[in-house]
């Protein structure tokens, strides 16, 4: 990746972190830890990767994402805000009574949203029905989702695996950020999932390990899943839950709770120091 | 003597019918034998999708269909589609209103010998919660196949209810199927006769019971459970002072909490259940089964009774 395009999806990732530290701390509830892991993958996604237009969120060849592991929707919001869906002055309404941001993604309220989630294990399956559609219809959008490595501890996840396998969904690109931590702790002594690599191969995935935090892995893992053919994809982006706030880094405190005034301004010092 | 076939029956003649007319995919969770898209997936095999034993993962996945813009119909038995997967399709259909239409079969106790795991009583009122969810059952195979079609056009999430068991044929050539409309199918001002599904011919035999006794029962069938016809319902409290409501369903939750509900709140008057009561089913045949829950025309013609007993 060229150096001047690599500083422009810096500034998109951090401008993302700032619209998630803006729309939590508004909120003084939310969940930043899961939301900053995939700041960087979410500019790609929405800056490099998929085919969107802002003007148009219901363009029926659109590229569709789905947000499997919802509860890290300021992230989704931030990103759609910074492309233009809406506002970004918005972001402070997250949460709040009648905003069109809710506290889990809501395609009926928020432009740019391609499906509700928030529940785990039900997202990625909704991904699985938008792949079919386009292979039913013949059209050639793709599919993207992101799950949380947590939420891999639900069985549906590993249905809707099979299924994405079985129907030959190599227009779809499953993510799990895995950031390693869960609301209770390290994923790993909650419930292991792991080893993702070998179970999502063992489902019938071509599996990508990538390091969720470099543009060059990012742009290289997703240009290998656009050549896969006959088998769905899966990304293990190895994540910091918390990315680019020092405080928040990998601890397992900040999966849902909101800085106060104080982190606040602290973390967002350390984001535009960077900038 | 009437001929009697199966509501299911009616859902997969309707499906393949359809589906020259109209484009829509079917899902089914290793059970198309049994729900009847089968005969579906042998004339259109390409829209015809099998989710395998996993019913939670094929109810987001006709979700995620319904949002790229088809209309799906998604199968399964009742227990594994209401009981099952309710969270699923309570959050990824229910709640974004997706076009997902969703044929459950094998509801109620007429599942039969395969006993009460199998035997959902619970169906109606779980969809019931679902703001905006369609909720049908027909009486009789003619019903079905109208609903089906009715379903397709309506915009929006639809539970439909089918069983298993061959019922009788009450509907002929004609029958004009309204959603969200009941039907008077008896008129009478003694008492009325609210019934669904299988206990629509019930009821019409209960009806012709209680005449002979001097009683003139009103009867109305109600397919459409939800929005639930409440003008026709409150016509009847009004003009009969008297309810009987029958189901093939728990007596919680069901039609004849939705009739309570209704009469309570806008002209309070008895309102009688005949269902299964607060209870779990068990292995045995159909008729053995129906008359050891009390989903009987001798149950309704005795709850009919007592209605009028408590009359003003």
């Amino acid at each position: 990746m060229n150096p001047a395009k690599k500083q422009e999806l810096s500034r998109i990732a951090s401008n993302i972190r700032l619209g998630i530290l803006d729309a939590v701390h508004a909120a003084k509830c939310g969940h930043p830890g899961g939301s900053l892991s995939i700041a960087d993958i979410m500019a790609y996604l929405y800056f490099e990767e998929m085919r969107v237009d802002a003007t148009r969120p219901d363009w029926a060849d659109r590229d569709r994402f789905v947000l499997s592991k919802g509860h890290t929707a300021p992230a989704l919001y931030a990103v759609l805000a910074e492309k233009g869906y809406f506002p970004r002055e918005q972001l402070v309404t997250l949460r709040k009574i009648d905003s069109f941001l809710q506290g889990h993604p809501d395609m009926k309220k928020t432009p740019g949203v391609d499906m509700t989630t928030g529940s785990l294990g039900l997202g990625i399956s909704a991904a699985c029905g938008m792949a079919l559609a386009a292979k039913i219809d013949g059209k050639d959008y793709r599919t993207y989702t992101i799950i949380g490595d947590g939420e891999s501890e639900e069985g549906q996840v590993w249905e809707a695996c099979m299924f994405a396998a079985h129907y030959k969904l190599d227009n779809l690109c499953v993510m799990v950020d895995w950031n390693g931590l869960q609301i209770d702790g390290a994923v790993a002594d909650i419930m292991n999932p792991t080893p993702y690599d070998k179970k999502l191969e063992a489902f019938g995935f071509h599996v990508i390990m990538a390091d969720a935090h470099d543009f060059d892995a990012i742009e290289a893992a997703f240009a290998t899943a656009r050549t896969v053919k006959g088998k769905p994809t899966a990304i293990v982006f190895k994540s910091v839950k918390g990315k680019g706030v020092s405080f928040m880094e990998n601890q397992v405190g900040w999966h849902g709770v909101a800085p106060n005034d104080e982190q606040y301004a602290t973390a967002v010092a350390e984001i535009k120091a960077t900038m | 003597m009437a001929d009697k076939i199966a509501t299911r029956e009616g859902y997969g003649k309707a499906l393949v019918e359809l589906g020259e007319k109209y484009d829509f995919v079917v899902l089914d969770a290793d059970l198309a034998a049994a729900t009847k898209t089968g005969m579906f997936r042998k004339k259109f095999p390409e829209r015809h999708f099998n989710c395998g034993i996993a019913e939670g993962n094929m109810m987001s996945v006709a979700a995620g269909l319904a949002a790229a813009g088809k209309i799906p119909f998604a199968s399964t038995f009742a227990m594994f589609a209401a009981g099952r997967a309710f969270e699923q399709i309570r959050n990824s259909i229910g709640y974004p209103g997706l076009n997902v239409k969703i044929g459950a079969t094998h509801a109620g106790t007429t599942v039969g010998e395969d006993g009460a795991t199998h035997q959902c009583n619970e169906d109606i009122a779980l969809m019931r919660t679902i703001p905006g969810m369609t909720i049908i059952n027909p009486a009789d195979a003619v019903e079905a196949r109208a609903a089906v079609e009715a379903a397709l056009l309506h915009k929006g999430p639809v539970y439909m209810r089918f069983g298993r068991y061959a019922v009788p044929v009450i509907n002929g050539e004609g029958y004009k199927f309204e959603l969200g409309k009941g039907i008077t199918l008896k008129e009478g001002n003694d008492v009325t006769l609210v019934a669904t599904g299988l206990m629509v011919s019930m009821a019409l035999e209960a009806a012709e019971t209680l005449k002979a006794e001097g009683i003139c029962a009103r009867v109305i069938n109600i397919h459409t459970i939800k929005p639930l016809d409440t003008e026709l319902i409150l016509k009847a409290a009004r003009e009969t002072g008297a309810l009987v409501v029958a189901e093939e369903h728990s007596v919680i939750g069901g039609l004849g909490s939705a009739v309570a509900e209704t009469v309570s709140a806008a002209y309070p008057v008895p309102v009688l259940r005949v269902g299964v009561e607060d209870t779990y089913g068990r292995s045995g045949t159909v008729p053995a089964l129906l008359e050891a829950y009390g989903l009987t025309p001798a149950n309704i013609v005795a709850k009919a009774k007592a209605a009028l007993a408590m009359k003003k």
